[in-house]
């Protein structure tokens, strides 16, 4: 598989949010609004960075018998060094993220990358695949926090101070006054539906590409989740 | 394979052992450079937040101590929401009192405790009320953060006797405070909670402003019982 297959099959046909539902907690609880979502998305992305590329490296060497607690250990590890750090120089959103932060330890995405993918290839292979797997559930994240922020708040990137600095502050649009959003939307009951709403979505284009194309095998949502 | 299979059946587990122990301590040595690399940093951001918080219920008092240092933790459970230890800060000015900051608790929210920043002069008037954090339903409980509407706010200037103690209550249990639109639970709390500290505020006085000077961070529990609310 080339690289740009590898990449694009991470936005794609094997999008963690859509189509495998890895990672599901966070991506339904802190996607409230767009800098939230973008926050968790790098910090995630950044995880899955680390975590793939030393299980790429160190894969061949290891005995299956301790191969999974080298990478909790390695993933571990890398989520806490990214939370020191955000604690450090981006206070904000470290508060705002509160839990999900050290929480992206137990998102199935990066120990199922880690494990089944990064440990049995090259490095480069497993870094496209990680910067797949990380930018397609990014684009997840911030669409779906981009919808909630834009029908709960009546805005959007209301809150990218959390990511960029005092500077950043009233860089967002408001579309309505806050107090006429649509409550639904932030709650997890909305969250669920929206995500329901862009999975069928995104089905339906991959059913209709196939049926194009004539390409078999069309996977549906959740059938590659563990 | 030119070694017998006894051989690495034998060694087969020290060698998962080794790789299991080797990652382990790189990865405590990683974390141990990052700790010490973001340490200081994290400390400075803390305090300033913390300080922060505490000037913005302080309502622009004049003081000329450090608040943070400045500090003795109380306990009572009644009339602060909580059995562990509430920190006051006090603020004095030419060693005089001026004001103290209270953190109580309100333990009765609609999901769980709210925890209260509340600033009182030394008159027993209300500086300023903050919450730290709750977690009440987003759109209807967390209407009592200041970024979210102006309800908090209205607390600043009032104290026991405005209004009469029995009116420290929402409208609709007879008192002053207006409640929200479909959540009645969340402000009822904040308002029992307020009033407390305020009558915590009254009864201990002496203990927060001691007339010979305490030192601080000297923990004090009273039980004493008084009236309350809520």
């Amino acid at each position: 598989m080339d690289a740009v297959a590898t990449f694009r099959n991470g936005l794609g046909r094997q999008n963690p949010g859509l189509v495998q539902l890895l990672g599901l907690c966070p991506l339904l609880a802190v996607s409230t609004t767009l800098g939230n979502a973008l926050g968790l998305g790098i910090a995630t992305l950044g995880v899955l960075l680390a975590s793939s590329l030393t299980a790429s490296l160190v894969g061949r060497w290891l005995l299956p018998e301790v191969r999974i607690g080298v990478f909790v250990v390695t993933i571990a590890a890398a989520v806490t060094a990214v939370e020191l750090v955000a604690a450090a120089w981006l206070p904000e959103l470290h508060e705002s993220l509160g839990i999900f932060l050290p929480l992206i330890v137990t998102n199935c995405l990066v120990l199922a990358r880690a494990e089944s993918f990064a440990s049995r290839r090259g490095v480069v292979e497993a870094a496209v695949d990680a910067l797949g797997m990380g930018v397609g559930f990014l684009l997840v994240l911030v669409s779906l926090g981009s919808v909630r922020e834009i029908l709960g708040h009546g805005s959007l990137g209301g809150d990218l101070q959390l990511l960029f600095g005092e500077s950043a502050r009233g860089l967002g649009l408001q579309f309505f006054p806050a107090q006429n959003g649509w409550l639904l939307a932030l709650l997890p009951p909305g969250a669920f539906i929206l995500l329901g709403l862009m999975v069928a979505a995104h089905n339906w284009r991959i059913a209709r590409r196939a049926e194009r194309t004539g390409e078999p095998g069309v996977r549906a949502a959740g059938q590659l989740s563990s | 394979m030119d070694r017998p299979d006894a051989e690495k059946n034998t060694l087969r587990p020290l060698r998962g052992a080794l790789l299991l122990g080797g990652t382990t301590v790189l990865a405590v040595g990683l974390l141990a450079l990052v700790h010490e690399a973001t340490r200081e940093r994290i400390e400075q951001v803390e305090r300033a937040r913390r300080m922060q918080a505490v000037e913005q219920v302080l309502d622009g008092v004049r003081h000329d101590n450090d608040l943070l240092l400045d500090a003795v933790t109380v306990t009572d459970r009644d009339l602060l929401g909580t059995s562990a230890p509430v920190t006051v800060y006090r603020a004095t000015l030419d060693g005089e009192p001026v004001a103290a900051v209270l953190a109580p608790t309100a333990p009765d929210g609609y999901s769980g405790s709210i925890r209260l920043l509340v600033g009182i002069d030394v008159d027993g008037r209300l500086l300023g009320v903050r919450v730290q954090s709750h977690r009440e339903t987003p759109g209807l409980g967390d209407l009592i953060e200041a970024r979210k509407s102006d309800w908090i706010l209205k607390f600043t200037g009032r104290s026991l006797g405005d209004p009469p103690l029995e009116r420290w209550k929402v409208r609709k249990d007879g008192g002053d405070f207006d409640q929200f639109t479909g959540a009645t639970v969340t402000p009822r709390a904040v308002v029992a909670a307020v009033a407390n500290a305020l009558l915590y505020f009254e009864r201990e006085r002496e203990l927060i402003f001691p007339p010979s000077a305490t030192p601080a961070d000297e923990p004090i529990d009273q039980s004493a019982r008084g009236p309350r609310i809520g």
